[in-house]
């Protein structure tokens, strides 16, 4: 807040440090830095006290030691043997699991509810309503519970799956089996593999994987290029010519080819004694959680797409619908540009919270870092400290990286708006 | 000339439209089956919704309300309506909505945080509801001195001096800002009231307590003496009552087994009426024996605390001589003898204080923390947070908005730091580490600490709703309250404030819901939370492997209240929109 001051000049006196408006924010400024820092000692100085009573000064050795336990569900290699560290990093692992898992289907969710919100269809419009307030209004740690709890009871055990005439049959040709002990789905298998790259010596990446994501971006470069070029020709020509049936070869060929040279098949579950072996197996918790993350955050999604599509002003679609457009292109052209606009930052800090609130896997017994780090581990060390910091560390920095990224879209939206 | 007797010369009137364009019809045309594609979606959301009720309905109307185990009610339904048939067991929920509202609350104070819900309400009605006179608002800041009195219980000079704490901070503020200037009076105040609420407070209170005890030591003793006498023989005698009527209920109980088997066996009509009959007639005499049953627990109880009070109070002139010879032998004691000596005082302490607390006592019979539970929880813990975050919010808005970069620096640091984590990771702090940053010994009670933290948390969430309505408004009315030349803080109290408030009251209330949501999370770190209480009840045999009604309560009440809340700020935004934005 700016104040215009005139008084004359005159010599520093002690008492213009409160009266007067030049000197006053400095020291209030100091007053306030001095009692923070108060404030910051005398909480430190206590911890110290306390840790040293408790003969437990903050070390963080107790990272490297075996950590004892086991995590049923793991991206990279585990064994009870391994290292808190490690267990920590299969816990981040699961966390940005979930939270990948999650933010994919509550947006494919949301926007489908929100769009169809807007439905001029009476019926679908009201069922969509009903399930936006029915999400928005209930605990999520109570949706994730109690989608656990459907799972459960509803799915066949997995012996349901054996005998000549089963109770429960498998899906998709038998290649995806639903069980109340989580998902089994086929697995992709090479037989001609490359190996593992071994990463820092702490686990392994398959090469395969490795070599089809390259050849992806390669061929999504190359499209890219073509894509200019039928832009540049457009802007001389005025004609465009066709080239979705090349970017598409582009695309399809380069991988398809990579995987006939490995010798990609798919690797079913199959029913073995009692269980499914073979083929991915994801856990019911894990299930559990991503649908409860998704459904849940979907409600708020819902609510931001129509939000976003109803703050773009009608006169904009009747100005497009004026210049001949027809309405499939008004909406990709006009409205959803501008929607956009309006849509994704609050999106992305829907992501957020749902990476946040994954942290309530701890519920349903999913090994994320909260269970490992923050659950299993704190309890087993009595680290308190040293483990809620980290904790706290691990999810401070995953915000951190998203805000970045909101903020990096933000920029460059703000170009396009002159 | 040509023939124009074909033109029509008269106007005709105006048809009404096609039958299909209106009424039922042409609602329906226009809203259902407009086109292809709309009548798919209206088809399939006809199938669906008919799926739903086909999968709900039925479950819903072969509920059991009376039974008293979950293998009662599979009994009960049985009976009722075919072995086939599925029903829901409600019957949990007659017999434990108590606990899910109350937790584990002692039954006979029930009436304290009834009285307290309502005193809430009473005091948030005229500030919710403008067209309630205005009278009422002289009853709300009382409040938040008398609901947590009720709650907690204690005596009744403790929410008196905390105001009086008030009172000396306003008198404070007065007096200096009038002899020396207004910036420095309200630090100052501040100061001087949390000094009074740390270190005067209490001893305040010890003080008048153990005057009013030494009055009171003669009557009470007489009076606990006769408790002693008398309760141990209508405990005896509601021990027989409860023999001779449980021995009743047993053997209903085990013809009723008998009747469920017999139907289990074989299904006849005969079979299902006895036993639907023999569940009906059990009803009556289960609940006797409960109401029984918890009066003897309440006398058991008073009989207890009556005789440690007694016991306490024979014992008190011989603590007292002991702590007189004590604190003589102290005086002249060194070394390791002083610090032995200094622990039996503190124990002989203890001691006479329990004795004085329980004796002087004015006022209410207090709760421990721990047997808060259930709904009544859960909104009090929100209700804390919601009230506490707005006013912190504000502040950390400002704090953020400010041109001091020092302090700017704090708050932006604050709000990012609590919003960047995960509020489980806040309870951990709350449930381990909080007593890890206060002086060593300091320990206090686990639900103020999850209260401090969820308040902290809703208070970084509001900061930034708030700051979101101060960015929104022009810079033309901070310049406007400028060249009015009103200050900063009338500045913010007179025109930004109330512009900024209004643009965010949608956030806010989400914001509240959103904390009250959040507060389920106190169920993992094992506060009992009606989710929390949710498993309790599981893990009681009687009820093992009930789900879907708990959750189906528990899930309804929380709807219940996050919709009215959503619905309410509906109603605020309407009522304050002046059309300016």
């Amino acid at each position: 807040m700016s104040t215009i001051s005139n008084s004359p000049k005159a010599e520093f006196r002690l008492s213009m440090l409160i009266y007067d408006t030049r000197y006053r924010s400095m020291t209030i400024q100091v007053v306030a830095l001095m009692a923070f820092m108060l404030m910051a000692a005398w909480i430190i100085n206590n911890t110290a006290q306390n840790l040293a009573d408790l003969g437990k000064p903050i070390q963080f050795g107790f990272l490297t030691e075996s950590a004892q336990y086991d995590i049923n569900q793991s991206l990279i290699e585990y064994d009870n043997q391994d290292s808190h560290l490690r267990a920590s990093v299969v816990g981040l692992l699961n966390t940005l699991l979930v939270a990948v898992l999650g933010c994919a289907l509550a947006t494919v969710l949301g926007v489908l509810i929100g769009v169809l919100r807007l439905s001029t269809n009476w019926l679908v419009a009201r069922i969509m309503t009903v399930y936006v307030e029915m999400f928005r209004n209930v605990p999520v740690l109570l949706w994730i519970v109690f989608v656990m709890a459907i799972l459960i009871e509803s799915l066949p055990q997995p012996r349901a799956f054996r005998g000549e005439n089963p109770e429960a049959s498998m899906l998709f040709g038998d290649s995806v089996a639903l069980t109340n002990r989580g998902f089994y789905i086929p697995e992709p298998l090479f037989s001609r593999p490359l190996g593992d790259l071994s990463v820092l010596g702490a686990f392994n990446v398959s090469l395969e994987f490795l070599v089809i994501v390259a050849v992806l971006v390669v061929s999504f470069f190359v499209s890219g290029v073509i894509r200019k070029r039928a832009d540049r020709i457009q802007n001389e020509t005025g004609i465009r010519p066709t080239t979705w049936y090349l970017r598409l070869v582009v695309i399809v060929l380069p991988v398809l080819a990579v995987l006939i040279a490995l010798g990609f098949h798919v690797g079913k579950p199959e029913l073995k004694g009692f269980n499914f072996q073979g083929g991915i197996h994801m856990r019911t918790s894990l299930i559990a959680l991503w649908l409860a993350l998704s459904f849940y955050t979907a409600a708020f999604i819902a609510e931001i797409v129509r939000g976003g599509i109803l703050a773009i002003s009608r006169g904009q679609s009747e100005a497009a619908a004026a210049l001949g457009l027809r309405p499939k292109r008004i909406m990709s052209l006009v409205i959803l540009p501008q929607a956009m606009r309006v849509i994704i930052p609050p999106l992305i800090s829907q992501y957020l919270n749902l990476t946040k609130n994954s942290s309530l896997a701890i519920a349903v017994g999913y090994m994320d870092i909260t269970g490992t780090l923050g659950g299993i581990t704190m309890n087993q060390t009595g680290r308190e400290l040293e483990c809620v910091l980290l904790l706290m560390l691990v999810y401070l920095t995953i915000s951190l990286i998203i805000s970045l990224v909101m903020n990096w879209y933000n920029d460059r939206v703000k170009l396009v708006e002159r | 000339m040509s023939n124009l007797s074909y033109v029509r010369t008269e106007m005709l009137g105006e048809q009404s439209p096609p039958g299909t364009a209106i009424g039922i019809v042409g609602w329906l045309r226009a809203n259902l089956f407009s086109n292809w594609l709309n009548t798919i979606l209206t088809l399939v959301s006809l199938v669906f919704i008919y799926q739903v009720f086909a999968a709900i309905l039925p479950w819903l109307i072969h509920s059991s309300w009376t039974a008293n185990s979950l293998q009662e009610c599979r009994a009960q339904v049985d009976a009722a309506y075919g072995m086939a048939a599925e029903g829901g067991c409600w019957a949990v929920i007659r017999e434990r909505y108590l606990q899910l509202v109350f937790g584990f609350y002692p039954s006979e104070l029930y009436w304290r945080p009834i009285l307290a819900f309502g005193l809430t309400l009473v005091a948030l009605a005229p500030i919710l509801f403008t067209a309630l006179p205005r009278k009422m608002l002289w009853l709300s800041p009382f409040a938040p001195f008398v609901v947590p009195w009720l709650l907690w219980g204690g005596t009744v000079w403790v929410p008196l001096l905390v105001v009086a704490g008030l009172g000396l901070a306003y008198v404070v503020t007065r007096v200096l800002s009038s002899h020396v200037s207004g910036l420095l009076a309200v630090p100052v105040a501040a100061l001087v009231a949390i000094l009074w609420w740390l270190y005067a407070v209490m001893p305040v209170n010890d003080a008048v307590t153990a005057m009013i005890a030494n009055q009171r030591i003669p009557d009470v003793s007489a009076d606990m003496r006769d408790k002693v006498e008398i309760l141990p023989g209508e405990i005896a005698a509601l021990d027989a009552q409860i023999a001779a009527l449980g021995q009743t209920v047993g053997r209903a109980e085990a013809e009723k087994d008998a009747l469920v088997s017999a139907l289990e066996a074989a299904e006849t009509e005969a079979a299902r009426t006895a036993v639907l009959s023999a569940i009906h007639e059990l009803r009556g005499p289960r609940d006797a024996l409960a109401a029984l049953e918890k009066q003897r627990l309440v006398r058991n109880e008073e009989l207890s605390r009556a005789r440690t009070l007694l016991a306490g109070l024979e014992a008190l002139p011989e603590n007292r001589t002991t702590r007189e010879t004590l604190l003589a032998q102290l005086a002249n004691a060194t070394g390791a003898a002083r610090g032995d000596l200094e622990a039996r005082l503190a124990t002989v302490d203890n001691r006479i204080a329990s004795v004085v607390k329980e004796v002087g006592r004015v006022g209410l019979i207090p709760v421990e923390s721990r047997r808060f539970g259930g709904f009544m929880l859960s909104i009090t813990i929100g209700l804390v947070a919601i009230t506490a975050s707005l006013p912190i919010g504000v502040m950390l808005a400002l704090g953020r908005q400010s041109d001091l970069l020092i302090l700017r620096a704090i708050c932006v640091g604050f709000i990012e730091f609590i919003r960047g984590v995960p509020l489980i990771t806040l309870l951990f702090v709350a449930s381990v580490l909080l007593n890890y940053f206060l002086p060593p010994g300091t320990s206090f009670d686990i639900i103020l600490r999850v209260m401090i933290m969820v308040t902290l948390f809703a208070s970084a969430y509001m900061a930034e709703v708030i700051r979101g309505g101060l960015a929104a408004l022009p810079k033309g009315q901070y310049e406007a309250a400028d060249a009015l030349g009103l200050d900063y803080w009338k500045a913010q109290r007179l025109i930004i404030m109330p512009q900024a408030l209004k643009i965010s009251i949608p956030g806010i209330v989400s914001t509240f819901i959103g904390v009250f949501k959040d507060t389920t999370l106190v169920s993992i770190i094992g506060l009992l939370d009606p989710l929390g209480l949710s498993n309790a009840i599981r893990a009681n045999t009687a009820w093992n492997g009930i789900v879907w009604e708990l959750y189906g309560f528990i899930a309804l009440m929380f709807f219940v209240f996050c919709f009215s809340m959503s619905r309410y700020s509906m109603y605020l935004e309407r009522k304050l929109r002046t059309g300016h934005r």
